[in-house]
């Protein structure tokens, strides 16, 4: 970009203008209003006007921070995240390299098939999982003789569930992807490996891996992101954070206390903890990115 | 590729037409379930099929008060945000791709971390502010937070179609004395186009599928409801009428499926043809 016109200032920021209108105005103030709203006491009796907000200084926090099951629910989200962004990566990646190695139709099936559950929203992918696995009337029990064993009353059991319909709806995104970056690959360099005697693992630990891996890092993020963040599936799936609250994870954990409860101030110190988490991913991502030098 | 011996191919091109099968399994269950009667859908001994299809359910989820209305009402939050953001969109990652300035990088550090927000701990300060602004129970209050939710992911997603553009179509436009605005409207964007369709796959299914601000800021006024909160009416967890949800799911799946279908055909005819050095 050297030519006269690109150095103007001003064209830049009028086409930003509109976007950071909006940016500001819903992203930015809202995340400022949740830091201040978790320094407050902020119930039902603040909200109707009742009675005055008073400053708590970090009282919402401390009172978060002395509370076992918080820890406990901030524990089942980080795991529950990590598993399903391992079983993503690894059901998205081994589906892309199958379908480098097979003919058209069924490459088109396979690609149709999972933009299908790519594209279903995920309330709807939640009721019908649950209806596959439903304990009365649901095909999975019979096809595996479970009887009338009950997906959702266990804890993990109804984890394991959700993870289920969440690799389900988010593998088509890092299928298509890492099989976009597989087909970049030139052939000359598989067909080389493959001539030296290679394995199909070796291939890919050695050769593919290495040339996909600013894309591996892009989806792993995505799909941290993602996981991070379910709250659609477990809400819905397991009834709002299933029994006893078992099943809650911080999102979830966040609004009930938010909204059922109406602990709003609550609610936004957990939200503000979820938010440092995220960016604590995000600035180790771009620390990732920066170190393959790759140019923004 | 002919790296594979045949037999392993074929091997492979079975397991793919296996797991295909698997994968779309839910969705045709969810369909079958749909046009199943009621009396198989309560059967123990359910069946991949069925001998007696019936509208029964499509009839019941039709008949509740207002279902066409919280459809209307889905489309109406889906379509604005698509094409609000779209525009915004196409205009920032126009700046950030095509301009050097001061904080430009600063600027797409900040629209990769706005991404990483989880916008469900922000329904607490947004409730607040839609209170505010007089938007609660209106579709504006669902519009406007998805609007700003899916703009950093589309100027993310959108740079890549507009560095795609070579710069010498650029020089040329200028040349051949066009002005900016006429570039960016009548030369750029139709080029950007299938690019900014396939980014709004996102925004649409983002606001399509929204549940928790559906379920947050329409609190009595029904009439402004969208789907996800009409198909919920018939899961109840303890009684849940299956057939209901599944032709609920069935309708509120098929648009999302058909926007798809559509871009998929955009996308492939747009990149080939239009954009060559």
């Amino acid at each position: 970009m050297t030519s006269a016109t690109h150095r103007a200032t001003r064209a830049p920021w009028l086409y930003l203008a509109p976007a950071l209108v909006v940016l500001g105005g819903l992203l930015v103030y809202p995340i400022y209003q949740l830091g201040l709203i978790s320094f407050f006491q902020y119930t039902q009796a603040q909200v109707s006007g009742g009675e005055p907000t008073t400053f708590q200084g970090f009282g919402n926090y401390s009172a978060l921070f002395s509370d076992p099951e918080f820890w406990q629910v901030l524990l089942a989200t980080v795991l529950f995240a990590a598993a399903c962004v391992v079983s993503t990566l690894a059901v998205g990646c081994a589906l892309a390299v199958l379908l480098t190695r097979v003919r058209a139709v069924p490459r088109l099936a396979l690609m149709l098939a999972a933009l299908g559950a790519g594209a279903t929203p995920a309330v709807t992918g939640s009721t019908v999982w649950l209806f596959l696995f439903d304990p009365d009337f649901g095909p999975v029990n019979r096809i595996l003789g479970l009887g009338d064993h009950s997906w959702t009353y266990g804890r993990l059991s109804a984890f394991f569930l959700v993870l289920l319909e969440v690799v389900w709806c988010s593998f088509p995104f890092v299928m298509v992807t890492v099989y976009a970056g597989i087909r970049a690959v030139p052939a000359e360099v598989l067909e080389a490996a493959a001539l030296d005697g290679a394995s199909q693992w070796r291939i890919w630990r050695s050769v593919l891996a290495p040339m996909l891996r600013p894309i591996l890092t892009v989806v792993t993020i995505q799909s941290v992101i993602w996981d991070f963040k379910v709250f659609t599936q477990i809400y819905v799936m397991t009834n709002g954070g299933g029994i006893a609250g078992q099943n809650l994870v911080l999102n979830v954990y966040a609004y009930q206390q938010a909204f059922a409860s109406s602990q709003y101030s609550l609610g936004s110190a957990i939200g503000v903890v979820m938010l440092l988490i995220l960016l604590a991913v995000t600035l180790g991502y771009l620390r990732l990115l920066h170190r393959q030098g790759e140019e923004l | 590729m002919n790296l594979l011996r045949r037999p392993w191919r074929l091997a492979a091109e079975a397991s793919a037409l296996l797991i295909a099968l698997v994968v779309a399994f839910p969705l045709y269950w969810m369909v079958l379930s749909a046009f199943k009667p009621a009396g198989e859908i309560e059967s123990t001994e359910p069946r991949p099929w069925t001998l007696a299809p019936s509208l029964d359910s499509f009839r019941r989820v039709f008949g509740q008060q207002d279902f066409g209305r919280y459809f209307v009402n889905s489309l109406v939050v889906a379509c604005s945000v698509v094409i609000v953001s779209a525009l915004i969109a196409f205009l920032a990652a126009t700046a950030v791709t095509r301009f050097r300035f001061r904080f430009r990088t600063t600027l797409l550090i900040m629209f990769l971390v706005a991404q990483m927000v989880p916008v469900e701990a922000l329904t607490i300060p947004l409730f607040f502010q839609m209170r505010d602004f007089g938007l609660l129970n209106t579709l504006g209050s669902l519009i406007l937070p998805h609007i700003a939710f899916s703009l950093p992911f589309a100027i993310w997603m959108l740079r890549g179609f507009v560095k795609a553009v070579p710069e010498a179509l650029e020089e040329a436009a200028y040349i051949d004395g066009a002005s900016r605005a006429r570039f960016l409207w009548q030369i750029l964007f139709p080029l950007v186009l299938p690019g900014l369709v396939a980014t709004s796959v996102f925004s649409f299914i983002s606001a399509w599928n929204d549940f928790l601000f559906a379920k947050s800021f329409i609190i009595s006024d029904t009439s402004q409801s969208t789907l996800p909160m009409a198909l919920l009416v018939f899961y109840k967890p303890d009684e849940p009428d299956w057939g209901g949800v599944m032709a609920a799911s069935t309708v509120m799946t098929i648009p999302v499926l058909v926007f798809f279908v559509l871009v998929q055909r955009r996308l492939v005819s747009g990149l080939g043809g239009a954009v060559k050095d």
